[in-house]
C-alpha cells in the first residue's frame, strides 16, 4: 500500500505533475512529509496540499471490517479456524485452538529445554494431511544453529502417528514437505526471504519456523537497537503461523523494571545484586518483547519442566508441566497452574541444568 | 460584503477604502491596533469597525466570542465538560481515579510493559463504549486500529459475552429491548467494532488523515483505539527529526478529531528504557517530545504481583494509582482474596 504510485491515484493532473517533478513518486514519499514541508517543496498553498493529502490518504488507507465479519471469516475461511493445534490439549485450550495464524509466537527458554523439539513436532503437525489435524502444507524451517535433526523428526513422526508413518512412502512425503534453510548470516537470510515470500504467496507454505531468532540477529546489533525485526511486517497478513525461538541471557544491572514514579522501591533492588546472576531474561530486549504476540516460556523449576503462556492477548498466564518423550513433547497435566505477577515473565532455570549439556537428539 | 454597507460614518468608510480595504473579508483577520495604525484612527473606532467583520462563516451558537472566532469562555466550557459522559473501564478503582472513566474530547495515552494488559484494556473500552449511557458507555461504535496484530477476535467475543452477562445480571437490559439497540446480543458487540489493520507507518498516517472523512460518514463512532501507536514508528526510522514531526502531526490530528466529533481517543504505547538519575528507568516509547502530545497519560505497571494503573499526566486529575485485574471476563477490579491457586 505504501509504495503505491501517486500517478495512479487520480489526483488532478497539475498536482500530480508537480509531485512527480519533486521526486514524490509513491504514497510513502508524500505522507512522510508534513504539510509544511510539502507546501515548501511543491510551492503550493495549504488548501491544495491538504486536499491532495486527503485524497492520497483515502486511497492508501486500509479497508475496514467489523469484528463480527473478522470472526466469521476466521471460522469459515481459515483452516482449523485460524489456529494450528499443537497436540498439547491444555495449551491448545489456552490458546483457543492452537498457534494462531498471522502473528508471531515466540518460544523462549534456556538451552536444551526443548524449544527445538517443540518446533520439530510443530513442523510435523503442519505437514500432516488435514484428516489427521494438519495443514497439509509445506513448512519452512530456518535452522540457524544447525539443530535440525531429520532422524529425530522421523522418530517423532513414527511414535506419534504410526499409522501414517509406517505407510509406504508417507514418511518420505511428510519429511519432504519440510524445507530446511541454514543461512550463515542475517544478510543471507534476508535474501532468501524474498524467495520464501514467493512460496508463501503461492499458499503452499503454511508454517514458518525460525530457530533461533537470537542467533540470527546476534552480533549484528547492539543492545536496544532498532531494526530488530528482519521479518518485515508484510508477512503478518499472510495468515500463517510464525514460530520463533529465542535464547535467554542473565539479567544485568542495566535491566530495569521500574518507572521514575516507582523510585521508592528501587533502592531495595539495587542492593540485592546477588540476585542478578541467577536471573534469566529473554534475549533481544524489550523492543522484541513488544513485537511478539504470544510468548511461551519454557523453564525448569525444581527439576520439572514447564511451558508457560507468558504473553497472550487471549489467555491467562498458565503453566503446564511437560516432558520430552520419544514422540516429542507431552504435557503431564492439562489443567495448568495459574501464574501471577512478576512470576509470569520470569524464566527459571535450576542451576545444575545448565551444566549438563543436553543433546537435543536424545529423548529424555 | 461591501465596505460601503457598513453602519459606520462615511469618513471612516472613506478611510477604509483608501487604505485598500474594499471588502469585509480583508478585515476578518486583523487586530484592532493594526487597523487603527493603518487608518490613523483610534483603537475604539477600529474595534467598532471590526465588530462587523465576518467570522469564519461558521455560526457559533454556543455564544462564542464575537471577535475571536472559535474561542469559548471558561464558564461555557465548564458546562460542556459537566455534560460529558465517560466510558467505564469495567474496573471501579480505575474509573474512580479517572473521575468516572475515559473522557471524550481528549486523547488518552496508555502505556506499559508487554503483557500488562494494554490490548485487554483497549478491547474492553471498545466493547464498553457500546453500552447504554446508564451502564457507563456512550451507546456508540468503536474504531479499533490494530498495528501489531494483537487483536484476537475470539478474545473480543469472550469479553463481549461477559459484558452481556453482567448487564443481564444487573437487569440493565430486559428481554424486550429498546428500539434503538439492536438486541444487544454478544455478537452485536462485535458488529459495532470497526477494525482496521495497519501494516506500515505510511498506512497509519494515511488512515489517521482519512478518519476525519470516515467518521463524518459514521457519526455513531464514539471511541478510536490505536493499538499501538508506537509499533511502526520504531521499526526503521533513520530520520528521528522527521519521526518527531510526523508524530506530532498525528497527535494534533487525533486531538482535532476528538474535539470535533466529541469522541474519546485512546492510544496504546510501548515502553523503552532511558538513562536518568544515575540508572536505567522504564519510560514510554517515542521520546520526550511525544510525551507532551497527549492530554492524558496512564501507565500500567506491576507492583509486586498486582497490576496497577497510574495517572502520570492529566490536566484535571491528580496522580493516583489503582489496582486492576485481567480476568477471563476482561478488565475487572482486583479482588485479592479471590485468586485461584491450583495445587499440583
Amino acid at each position: 500500500m505504501a509504495s503505491r504510485l501517486i500517478s495512479e491515484m487520480g489526483l488532478p493532473k497539475s498536482i500530480a505533475n508537480v509531485f512527480a517533478a519533486r521526486s514524490i513518486k509513491t504514497a510513502k514519499d508524500a505522507l512522510s512529509l508534513t504539510e509544511f514541508d510539502l507546501m515548501e517543496l511543491a510551492d503550493m498553498g495549504l488548501a491544495e496540499v491538504t486536499s491532495a493529502l486527503a485524497h492520497i490518504s483515502e486511497r492508501v488507507s486500509p479497508p475496514y471490517q467489523t469484528a463480527l465479519s473478522l470472526l466469521e471469516q476466521r471460522i469459515q475461511n481459515e483452516q482449523l479456524a485460524g489456529h494450528l493445534p499443537t497436540g498439547l490439549k491444555g495449551l491448545d485450550e489456552a490458546l483457543f485452538g492452537g498457534i494462531p495464524f498471522g502473528v508471531i509466537t515466540e518460544l523462549v527458554g534456556p538451552a536444551g529445554i526443548g524449544k527445538t523439539q517443540f518446533c520439530l513436532k510443530l513442523s510435523l503437525l503442519a505437514s500432516l494431511p488435514t484428516r489427521h489435524g494438519g495443514l497439509d502444507a509445506q513448512v519452512i524451517y530456518i535452522d540457524v544453529e544447525s539443530k535440525f535433526s531429520s532422524k529425530r523428526l522421523i522418530e517423532i513422526g513414527a511414535q506419534s502417528f504410526p499409522e501414517i508413518f509406517y505407510t509406504r512412502g508417507m514418511a518420505q512425503e511428510m519429511a519432504g514437505r519440510i524445507l530446511v534453510l541454514r543461512p550463515a548470516s542475517l544478510a543471507e537470510f534476508t535474501e532468501s526471504l524474498q524467495q520464501i515470500k514467493l512460496l508463501l504467496l503461492e499458499r503452499r507454505v503454511k508454517l514458518l519456523v525460525i530457530d533461533s531468532m537470537a542467533a540470527l540477529t546476534s552480533g549484528e546489533f547492539e543492545h536496544g537497537a532498532s531494526k530488530i525485526n528482519p521479518l518485515g511486517w508484510h508477512i503478518s497478513f499472510l495468515k500463517i503461523p510464525i514460530v520463533v525461538t529465542n535464547q535467554v541471557r542473565s539479567q544485568s544491572s542495566d535491566d530495569t523494571w521500574r518507572y521514575n514514579f516507582q523510585v521508592g522501591t528501587r533502592h531495595r533492588d539495587l542492593e540485592d545484586t546477588s540476585k542478578y546472576d541467577s536471573q534469566l531474561i529473554a534475549a533481544l530486549g524489550i523492543h522484541w518483547a513488544h513485537a511478539v504476540t504470544i510468548r511461551l516460556i519454557l523453564e525448569t523449576i525444581s527439576g520439572e519442566r514447564f511451558i508457560k503462556v507468558a504473553k497472550s492477548p487471549m489467555s491467562p498466564a498458565l503453566a503446564f508441566p511437560f516432558s520430552i518423550t520419544s514422540s516429542g513433547i507431552s504435557l503431564l497435566n492439562d489443567d495448568g497452574i495459574e501464574v501471577v505477577g512478576q512470576e509470569i515473565s520470569t524464566i527459571h532455570c535450576d542451576g545444575d541444568y545448565l551444566i549438563i549439556k543436553l543433546d537435543p537428539q536424545m529423548p529424555q | 460584503m461591501e465596505v460601503g454597507r457598513l453602519p459606520i460614518s462615511a469618513a471612516l468608510k472613506g478611510k477604509l477604502v483608501s487604505a485598500g480595504y474594499t471588502s469585509l473579508s480583508l478585515l476578518s483577520s486583523l487586530s484592532p491596533s493594526h487597523l487603527a495604525r493603518d487608518l490613523n484612527i483610534s483603537e475604539n473606532e477600529a474595534l467598532d469597525i471590526l465588530k462587523h467583520a465576518p467570522h469564519d462563516g461558521r455560526i457559533d451558537t454556543s455564544g462564542g466570542h464575537h471577535i475571536i472566532s472559535g474561542a469559548q469562555t471558561a464558564w461555557d466550557m465548564l458546562h460542556e465538560e459537566e455534560l460529558l459522559t465517560r466510558i467505564t473501564t469495567s474496573s471501579v478503582d480505575i474509573d474512580n481515579i479517572l473521575g468516572g472513566g475515559i473522557s471524550c474530547r481528549e486523547v488518552t495515552e496508555i502505556g506499559g510493559v508487554p503483557g500488562i494488559g494494554k490490548t485487554q484494556l483497549g478491547i474492553q473500552l471498545a466493547v464498553n463504549v457500546q453500552l447504554p449511557v446508564h451502564c457507563g458507555g456512550l451507546g456508540g461504535k468503536a474504531i479499533y486500529i490494530d498495528t501489531e496484530g494483537s487483536f484476537m477476535v475470539e478474545r473480543v467475543l469472550q469479553i463481549a459475552e461477559a459484558c452481556w452477562d453482567d448487564m443481564l445480571a444487573n437487569n440493565a437490559i430486559s428481554q424486550n429491548v429498546h428500539a434503538g439497540q439492536v438486541g444487544m446480543q454478544p455478537k452485536d458487540f462485535l458488529e459495532n467494532i470497526l477494525y482496521f489493520r495497519v501494516c506500515s507507518y505510511t498506512e497509519q498516517i494515511a488512515l489517521i488523515n482519512y478518519l476525519d472523512k470516515f467518521i463524518s460518514e459514521h457519526r455513531d463512532v464514539k471511541i478510536v483505539v490505536v493499538d499501538s501507536i508506537t509499533f511502526h514508528f520504531r521499526q526503521d526510522f533513520e530520520d528521528m527529526a522527521l519521526r518527531t514531526r510526523l508524530l506530532s502531526g498525528m497527535a494534533l490530528k487525533l486531538m482535532k478529531l476528538a474535539k470535533k466529533f466529541c469522541l474519546a481517543v485512546v492510544l496504546l504505547n510501548q515502553v523503552t528504557t532511558k538513562y536518568a538519575e544515575g540508572s536505567f528507568q522504564l519510560t514510554l516509547a517515542l521520546g520526550d517530545s511525544w510525551s507532551h502530545a497527549c492530554t492524558n497519560r496512564i501507565i500500567l505497571y506491576w507492583n509486586g504481583n498486582e497490576r496497577y494503573a497510574y495517572i502520570d499526566k492529566s490536566p484535571s486529575l491528580r496522580s493516583a494509582s489503582a489496582p486492576y485485574a485481567v480476568t477471563a471476563r476482561g478488565i475487572r477490579n482486583n479482588v485479592s482474596n479471590c485468586k485461584r491457586i491450583k495445587l499440583m
